[in-house]
């Protein structure tokens, strides 16, 4: 273990960190971002710098979840990103001083480490009316975010709403709310969406940065593709359900409590694209479909109102290819299995050529339907 | 004579603004201003009601499931749908969980730095330490050494000199009076506590997918299905874990919580006489132990002026909202209150613009809350009503408890009206809940082996049986108090929809008599050592536990053309 650098050891000992604890945790996070196993060294320098790296956490028109789920942090514990990890300058729901002891110590960190300090992002900025629909310490939002995301070294928007505007920029949009991009594009930013974010990824992309000085690899809406480059239908440990036509079809039938697939009830699984499947929440114990709830697409631009109504099912062959089909999956069942399979042969067929999924890896618009609510284009 | 501002007001959720009128080193009139608005009900009126629970459940993510239970109640009241036993059961059985972890991270993570003095943690004694936590509890973490170990990690950590967010903090103010030795081992239950919660709020992943945003609500029930036969259902395997992990959660709040609350306090017995506020407190009554929602293990009720010899009936009619000081109009003039199903506002800022330094003044508008009023009188909400409410209503848990802490302090009945009466009620509710929880799981076993694995009533799910036009008032008591919302469906979409929660009751501004809400009035009378660092008002907000994400909402009632989304 002679490639770690030197002084390191000293300096865990002195944060009081087990280096047995600290080299595991290097490892897993290593793997978390898909990384060869020969970055773990790397990976241990960074978090364990001399002078730690300072965060400045910005709420605005937010709900606190994501930093509720900054507090779930496993890997590390929270308490190691704030004591040994990061210097967390600036965060209006933990740090002690309030008022203008609160400010100063925004404006002091944003001094002391221009050009150097990493920033996330919970909440939306509205944009109508001057602002004045959010004002901490009797500055606008936008007028924060212009000066704290102007001088970091990154900004990481974290959650549905810094991301696009979230649920407050649902139709009719009252207060003109945007997300990070929107307000200031062209910044170094990593869109990390999800109602609220999953605190893996954020801390996974933290570890990232700090190992590498850069943001991980991303798809066109600027989100890590590490966390959001594959398709949580394509995950889901209920496909098998799907591809063999078993749905729930009622809520607390036979198919729900035996785990089928939730398609039926509204599951947006086949229009989303997140890894909730393989990491999931809470140390690992659920996530949405597999606690028996349908996905409602959190991490998708627009979903409040491009996934809502949430129970109603993904549109058909217009739009998806899968509906009608599923129902004559369904018949073909009990028929017979084989002639289920076959089934499901030529939709995958169909689908392949038709999937606008496979558009929105490429590029183009999300999901989008005749029967879908024109909604979420803002008032 | 000075007048202060502190925005923002950290350690709560959401942005709030506190303008106080000091005079001689006592506040002597205080403003309340919520910072910020988003518009939820407009945003919900055309969708379909079976989602709105998943909308208004975003409206905060520290009391998360709060609104998303109310929703789901208020759609289920109005279409008059009754949940399955095991519904309710597992309602509870999250909602249980929700409040304790709430309350220990209030306590710990938002309240506790407004008592406990981090820097003089240093100069503390281990083994007095050691002492002092062996003599209140038999918790295990209590070693000399133990202690030195947070000790030395806590010095590494200032000696850095990156305080990070404990930079700029009140340390050393003249208002701390916690030992060192106290303040080192508060120092590492604030540690332990963040370690806790995290575990322990698993409880809402094995039965509602993940927290924060549990993804589990159904207007007629609940998703996470019941069979003792499926790995992919609640089963003997996961209330096994549910029990495992109720039973660490109560440990922490036994050894742990409740002794700190009472060595806190014994510290500081003057704020038992500071922060008193309006008297009055109301409570719609949670934990309902029928489906009916005939009974509550919290009861509901009302107590005026802080007489606990009457306990008088909760009437949701008599709610009602005024916007004389808030940023909105009334057609009819700003003057009249309005309950819910009449609810009418029109954002209107007339506010500074940004950036300011000066809320204006006297008689003018203040604030994104209105100002809710329950027959026509201020009210307080949260654990303090609450327990004020069952205290008076003769609970035996909640009785024993109460008495039992006044005894251990030394203090009659009268210093629960205050700041740290406050504060010690939300214990005593943390305590309450967790003895309670085992019984609860063991309900929802002796009914599964019953063979009644139902989770969802779906004779109404389907919206071609509803009637052309619906209201339903949905209410529950959140970690932060009394909240409602309420619905208005036509034509199988939201019409209306209105919700009056916890922080808009407490943080509310005055109202057209001028009367002042519950935080502005306990304010008033409260010490300040410096104005410079007005620690001591910051102690007495904080004892409300502030949610300034629930507390603004608007209802737009113009007319404007909304859009309707199709309900299959």
């Amino acid at each position: 273990m002679n490639e770690f650098p030197e002084g390191l050891e000293k300096r865990l000992a002195a944060r009081g960190v087990n280096r047995r604890d600290f080299l595991k945790f290097c490892s897993l996070m290593t793997a978390t971002l898909a990384l060869p196993i020969r970055y773990q060294p790397k990976v241990a320098a960074a978090l364990a710098a001399a002078t730690r790296p300072a965060l400045i956490w910005l709420e605005f028109q937010d709900c606190a979840g994501n930093t509720e789920a900054l507090l779930r942090a496993s890997r590390p514990p929270i308490e190691k990103l704030v004591l040994d990890i990061l210097s967390v300058d600036y965060h209006e729901t933990i740090m002690a001083p309030a008022g203008k002891q609160a400010e100063k110590s925004l404006l002091d960190s944003v001094q002391a480490n221009k050009g150097k300090y990493l920033v996330v992002v919970e909440g939306s900025i509205p944009t109508k009316d001057n602002g004045v629909y959010c004002t901490v310490g009797g500055r606008s939002a936008m007028d924060i975010a212009r000066q704290v995301c102007g001088s970091a070294a990154a900004t990481i928007s974290a959650g549905a709403c810094s991301f696009y505007g979230g649920w407050p920029a649902a139709a009719p949009n009252p207060t003109g709310a945007v997300g990070v991009k929107d307000l200031m594009p062209g910044i170094p930013l990593l869109n990390m969406p999800g109602c609220p974010v999953n605190v893996v990824n954020l801390t996974a992309a933290v570890v990232h940065f700090l190992t590498f000085g850069a943001l991980p690899a991303t798809d066109q809406f600027g989100r890590p593709l590490f966390a959001y480059g594959t398709r949580i239908h394509d995950n889901c440990e209920r496909r098998a359900h799907f591809d063999a036509g078993e749905y729930v079809q009622e809520w607390g039938d036979e198919g729900h409590r035996k785990g089928w697939c939730l398609y039926k009830m509204g599951c947006k699984g086949p229009a989303t694209f997140h890894n909730c499947p393989t990491v999931r929440y809470n140390d690992g114990v659920s996530w949405p479909v597999g606690a028996g709830h349908g996905c409602v697409g959190c991490s998708e631009l627009g979903f409040w109102d491009t996934m809502s109504p949430f129970y109603r099912r993904l549109p058909d062959v217009k739009g998806f290819g899968v509906e009608a089909s599923a129902d004559q999956i369904g018949v073909a069942v009990v028929a017979g299995v084989a002639a289920a399979f076959g089934a499901h042969g030529v939709i995958s067929a169909i689908r392949a050529q038709r999937d606008p999924i496979a558009k929105h890896k490429d590029g183009a618009t999300p999901v989008s339907t005749e029967d879908t609510p024109q909604a979420g284009k803002g008032a | 004579m000075a007048k202060i501002a502190i925005d923002p007001i950290t350690r709560i959720e959401g942005h709030l603004r506190i303008e106080a009128q000091v005079d001689g080193n006592t506040v002597s009139d205080a403003w309340s201003t919520g910072t910020m608005f988003r518009g939820m009900e407009i945003i919900l009126r055309g969708r379909d009601p079976r989602d709105a629970w998943v909308f208004t459940q975003r409206i905060c993510g520290v009391c998360t499931t709060v609104h998303a239970g109310t929703s789901v109640r208020a759609v289920e009241n109005a279409l008059g749908i009754t949940i399955p036993y095991n519904a309710n059961v597992l309602r509870n059985l999250i909602e249980n969980a929700q409040f304790v972890q709430d309350h220990v991270i209030h306590f710990y993570h938002l309240h506790a730095l407004d008592w406990v003095d981090i820097v003089s943690a240093l100069s503390a004694d281990p083994a007095g330490t050691a002492k002092l936590q062996q003599s209140i509890s038999d918790w295990p973490l209590s070693s000399a050494t133990y202690f030195k170990g947070v000790q030395d990690r806590v010095k590494a950590f200032v000696e850095s000199g990156q305080l990070g967010p404990f930079a700029n903090g009140y340390w050393g103010h003249p208002a701390y009076k916690l030992p060192p030795e106290a303040n080192l081992m508060a120092v590492a239950h604030y540690l332990e506590a963040l370690d806790w919660q995290r575990k322990i709020i698993r409880i809402h992943a094995l039965l509602g997918a993940k927290n924060p945003h549990l993804q589990t609500y159904l207007v007629g029930g609940m998703a996470t299905p019941i069979d003792p036969n499926s790995q992919n259902a609640i089963n003997a395997d996961k209330i096994a874990m549910l029990k495992t992990w109720f039973a660490e959660a109560r440990g922490f709040v036994e050894k742990v919580y409740i002794p700190d609350v009472l060595a806190v306090a014994s510290f500081y017995k003057d704020w038992a006489g500071i922060g008193a506020g309006l008297g009055n407190y109301l409570s719609y009554g949670e934990f309902p132990l029928d489906v009916n929602y005939s009974q509550f293990f919290l009861p509901r009720g009302v107590i005026l002026a802080k007489d606990l010899s009457k306990v008088l009936p909760m009437d949701h009619q008599k709610v009602a909202e005024y916007v004389t000081h808030s940023w909105y109009d009334y057609k009819g003039g700003d003057q009249n209150a309005l309950h819910p199903w009449d609810g009418e506002t029109q954002p209107h800022y007339t506010g500074p613009q940004p950036p300011y330094d000066q809320m204006v003044g006297e008689g003018a508008k203040y604030s994104w809350l209105k100002a809710p009023r329950y027959d026509n009188t201020p009210m307080e909400v949260g654990p303090l009503s609450r327990m004020l409410v069952a205290y008076a209503s003769g609970v035996k848990p909640v009785k024993d408890t109460v008495d039992f802490v006044l005894k251990s302090l030394g203090v009659g009945p009268e210093a629960l009206f205050s700041t740290l009466g406050r504060t010690a009620a939300r214990a005593v509710e943390a305590l309450v809940l967790m003895q309670a929880a085992e019984g609860w799981v063991d309900a929802l076993s002796e009914n599964i082996k019953r063979g009644d694995l139902k989770v969802h009533n779906g004779e109404k799910w389907d919206p071609a049986t509803w009637p052309k036009e619906a209201k339903g008032f949905g209410f529950f008591e959140a970690p932060r108090g009394s909240l409602g919302h309420w619905v208005w469906i036509k034509d199988g979409a939201i019409q209306n929809y209105q919700c009056v929660v916890p922080s808009t009751w407490n943080g509310s501004p005055r109202d057209a008599q001028g009367r002042r809400g519950a935080w502005e009035e306990a304010v008033v009378g409260t010490p300040v050592a410096d104005p410079e660092r007005p620690l001591e008002i910051l102690r007495t907000v904080h004892s409300f536990d502030p949610c300034m994400a629930c507390s603004v909402h608007v209802t737009d009632t113009t007319g404007r053309e909304m859009l309707r989304v199709r309900v299959k």
